[in-house]
């Protein structure tokens, strides 16, 4: 078959209740441990086999099976991944939920509909497509008990069907997700055609969501940002993990297990690494302290409760001045909030975590890239500037499907700081003071235990020290220290990964962004222009604290745009804090905190409302 | 010709004179029960010639947590928060896992505060040693009862106490670590003995030290005073230490006596006293140490040994290298791994 080019594509404009070829937005809503997870993956790699540019979400509750569960496929052959707010073509196999994501549909819209939910006469202006699920699974699966697994496989012929999809990269597809159980491969392959057949015999017609081959997705990946991260500490070196389950952190320990034992063995089959699920938070990050302290390249991940019980340790961290990566996969708060939803809500707490003075490093990846680029960068940092280091993704980005190109293998050793040797206190006959400011960086020297030297220990305490590290009530003693962690904070501006200028434009505004954002802020930019004739810049911040290169933006713009996922614009805040008074004046905050992942039309709609267009 | 030349101090095994194991000035109470405990952990690990740049020294907060700065100055100590020593100690045992770890903690630290991170310590069996410096009462804070004084000791300030006490070498036994015992910072020659053998041991050991607190708990009434501890201590057995480098055999009577084959060819010997009693066996520990309890005795010895079952470092079947110190290339699987990654997920 031809791959028409994107150009061709896009060549003729779609009219009203035209086809959506290759661009639109698909829901499947079903009900929790349903098994529908290997269907959907099934229909997200054959659009990406198809060369067609794709994101899947799933939408989940706090619930192990029996309440409702979306996910949703999107299709951009303009290569939108962020989640469309308008579905276009809906699944519904959910009798609970039925009615509602029925009522939320745009005009227009599609539903392949499980036949007794007898949906048809809810309304008029979409097109029904009903589907005998239980009728036609029955003959292809002899055996009752398994036909619950196979069942939702019929969705997927119905939807090749109607959309146009390449049969032979759905069965590829099909066999990839089940490469390992060839019987339960040809039983859901079987499923799939019955419900092809099916749907070629009674819709004729096909749907307007249309699929055709494109060229957009060679040579790319899929990825979640959990294992792209868990990829980051593999190829940093980490050496000791502490952790504690987490909804949506958890994976990202689980991913990086299993590459650890796969890849990180000796050939005697022993370990380069450990491992320790701990008893809380509060123990997983203490334990990365301790090896942090001794040397080791160690990290934890968590959420936002983790990172509340975290706060008293990463406290001594900044203090005593001990390397430690943390991961936040950020979700709803406060307190138990909603723990399947996504959101930025941890960025004002974290850096700042604990009591007392205490500033962070913080690093922002905005897509799964940068969660393992930055998740290995973070070793280094934490170790360079000797502290604890946070790495904030979130739900989102994390626990989603991404399509990246795939990662770098890095192309420089490690840093492992400033770390003194037996010989290098030989040569310093004495003179040495663990938390003294040789360089003028704000940056200490420190020895590891273990070091075989006289003058080589030292004691660490979170209680006032001298630059001996001896213990001090002194005022003099506590202002000096005090003033040179906040000297090495600073130092660390134009170091942390620089904010990145995604889109420039000579116009009145600009936005700032982070995170997971960053694909609705680039699709919004779109939209902004195309809709408005509104030209904006766009800068993405991917550290904190702040290069000066965000006040050289901020200046340029009489009004710049923060898009925060939280209620409270954190990011504005901390901005508005940074940039002094004159500066802040020019920041407007749009907030985007329902719990789901950020689309484009809710930040164009907001940022037009607030120019008054 | 001047011969009033003080004698050369007396070296240990690996040639270095005690004061190489001394450490700060202490800053705690004269008289306090933690300055005999140091006192005594440099005479063991002086004794047994542990090589101080090979030793790691771990506290939480409080007077106990202290005093790890006032012995072996010449190691890396970390006086972390409060109740969470166990978990520093576990990352860095792990980190490194060739270096001798100490954690002195206090009755406050542990049996309050820290009660979660102390048993899932005992449950790994991490190879460290776990020493509470117990006074029953918090010192810093000026004088409130902790989770160990006892039901009816009296506090200094005429409260009388009406909760029952924690006993951690109870909890150590049930939780899974494989060295409990009792000590009194008083009973030096026990305590000494106990510590040595602690050297020896792989996996964790619980050392509960009763500790006089001279200023906010040694009054009449306080079951944790000098005097009521001397009045009321039992011995369970008479502990001896031979270690392995020692060249002198001694004998023993295997009828009153039992010897214990430490890891590192060293023995333990345990004199049988008024009980009768194995050390082998966690029922038994529990039965004494509830009896000990009904009586008003302050048991002290060792309750639990366990020299067979495997530390939290060779359960995890960790190189024998520390893991801090491995270099770049064992720790950065080769490009074409991330190539084969990359592939499964196109």
């Amino acid at each position: 078959m031809p791959s028409p080019a994107l150009s061709t594509l896009d060549a003729a404009p779609p009219a009203p209740g035209a086809v959506l070829l290759n661009d639109f937005s698909l829901q499947v809503a079903t009900v929790n441990g349903s098994g529908s997870q290997s269907s959907n993956l099934v229909l997200l790699r054959t659009l990406f086999q198809m060369g067609i540019p794709i994101s899947g979400k799933n939408l989940f509750p706090s619930n192990i099976a029996g309440l409702p569960t979306w996910y949703t496929i999107r299709a951009s052959r303009h290569g939108y991944v962020a989640r469309k707010k308008e579905i276009d073509f809906l699944i519904a196999l959910n009798p609970e939920t039925a009615r509602d994501d029925v009522a939320a549909l745009a005009p227009g819209a599609a539903v392949l509909y499980d036949e007794p939910l007898a949906l048809a006469g809810l309304r008029s202006d979409l097109a029904w497509y009903p589907v005998p699920f239980d009728k036609l699974v029955a003959p292809v699966c002899p055996e009752a008990k398994l036909r619950k697994l196979v069942r939702n496989m019929i969705y997927v012929g119905v939807a090749a069907h109607l959309m146009d999809m390449e049969m032979p990269e759905v069965e590829r597809a099909l066999r990839q997700q089940f490469r390992k159980k060839k019987k339960a491969a040809d039983l859901n392959w079987a499923a799939v055609l019955a419900g092809y057949e099916f749907a070629r015999a009674t819709f004729p017609q096909k749907d307007r969501c249309r699929l055709a081959r494109m060229d957009a997705t060679r040579g790319k990946i899929v990825i979640e940002g959990n294992a792209a991260a868990a990829l980051g500490c593999l190829f940093a070196g980490v050496t000791v993990v502490a952790w504690y389950p987490i909804t949506p952190s958890s994976s990202l320990c689980e991913y990086l297990i299993g590459y650890l034992k796969q890849y990180r063995l000796t050939p005697e089959g022993k370990a380069t690494f450990a491992v320790v699920q701990a008893e809380d938070e509060l123990a997983a990050v203490g334990m990365v302290m301790g090896a942090g302290w001794m040397g080791a390249r160690s990290m934890t991940s968590t959420s936002g409760p983790g990172i509340s019980l975290m706060a008293e340790f990463t406290g001594l961290g900044y203090y005593a001045e001990i390397p430690a990566v943390i991961f936040d996969v950020q979700r709803v708060g406060p307190s138990t909030g909603l723990p399947t939803r996504t959101a930025q809500g941890d960025l004002a707490f974290t850096a700042s975590l604990s009591h007392g003075d205490t500033r962070h490093l913080v690093l922002l990846p905005g897509s799964v890239e940068e969660c393992y680029r930055l998740g290995l960068e973070a070793f280094d940092y934490a170790e360079r500037y000797q502290t604890p280091v946070f790495v904030l993704s979130d739900l989102d980005l994390g626990m989603n499907h991404w399509m990246a190109e795939p990662f770098a293998y890095p192309d420089q050793p490690w840093d492992r700081g400033k770390v003194l040797t037996a010989a290098d206190l030989d040569r310093l006959q004495g003179d040495w003071a663990r938390y003294r400011d040789v360089d003028g960086d704000g940056i200490g020297y420190r020895t590891l235990p273990g070091t075989d030297h006289p003058q080589a220990a030292f004691f660490t305490r979170g209680s006032g020290h001298s630059d001996r590290a001896q213990y001090s009530e002194r005022a003099d003693d506590y202002a000096a220290n005090m003033a040179r962690l906040l000297h090495k904070w600073n130092g660390a501006r134009e170091h942390l990964p620089p904010p990145k200028l995604e889109r420039d434009a000579a116009g009145e505004i600009g936005i700032l962004a982070y995170g997971s954002s960053h694909p609705a802020v680039e699709e919004a930019l779109d939209q902004l222009a195309a809709e408005a004739g509104l030209h904006a810049a766009y800068l993405r911040l991917r550290a904190y604290p702040f290069a000066a290169a965000v006040a050289e933006f901020v200046r340029r713009f009489p009004r710049v745009y923060v898009v925060d996922q939280n209620r409270d614009g954190q990011m504005h805040g901390l901005l508005a804090l940074d940039l002094g008074a004159e500066l802040a004046l020019r920041l407007r905050s749009v907030r985007h905190y329902n719990g789901l992942p950020l689309d484009a039309r809710s930040l164009t709609d907001a940022i037009l409302a607030q120019e008054g267009r | 010709m001047a011969s009033t030349a003080a004698p050369p101090p007396k070296l240990n095994r690996i040639g270095l004179p005690q004061h190489d194991y001394r450490g700060a000035k202490t800053t705690l109470c004269a008289g306090c029960g933690h300055n005999a405990i140091s006192e005594r952990i440099i005479d063991a690990c002086f004794e047994m010639g542990v090589h101080p740049h090979r030793f790691v020294k771990l506290s939480g907060i409080g007077c106990s947590s202290k005093s790890p700065a006032y012995f072996l100055g010449r190691s890396f100590g970390f006086n972390s928060v409060h109740g969470r020593m166990p978990s520093v100690a576990t990352g860095a045992v792990l980190a490194n896992h060739t270096l001798q770890a100490l954690g002195v903690s206090g009755d406050g630290d542990t049996a309050s505060i820290g009660m979660g991170q102390f048993i899932h310590l005992m449950r790994r069996n991490l190879p460290l040693i776990y020493i509470i410096e117990d006074n029953g009462v918090y010192g810093l804070t000026k004088g409130q009862f902790s989770a160990t004084a006892d039901l009816g000791s009296l506090q200094k300030s005429g409260v009388i106490n009406d909760l029952p006490p924690l006993d951690t070498c109870a909890l150590a036994v049930l939780s899974g670590a494989t060295f409990v015992a009792r000590s009194f910072s008083g009973d030096k020659r026990q305590l000494t003995a106990i510590l040595k053998a602690a050297l020896a041991h792989r996996g964790t050991v619980m050392i509960d030290v009763i500790s006089p607190c001279v200023t906010f708990n040694d009054h009449e009434g306080s079951t944790k005073s000098y005097k009521y501890v001397m009045d009321h201590e039992e011995p369970l057995q008479e502990v001896s230490f031979i270690p392995a480098f020692t060249e002198i055999a001694v004998d023993y009577d295997p009828g009153t006596t039992l010897d214990v084959a430490m890891h590192d060819g060293s023995h333990l010997r345990l004199r049988k006293l008024a009980h009768d009693f194995d050390p082998g066996d966690p029922q038994r520990a529990l039965q004494v140490l509830t009896e000990a309890h009904r009586g008003g005795e302050v048991l002290t010895g060792i309750f639990y040994i366990d020299t067979a079952k495997p530390d939290f470092v060779t359960q995890l079947g960790l190189v024998d290298q520390p893991l801090a110190q491995l270099p770049l290339e064992a720790v950065r699987p080769p490009r074409a791994v991330l190539d084969e990654i990359m592939r499964a997920h196109a």
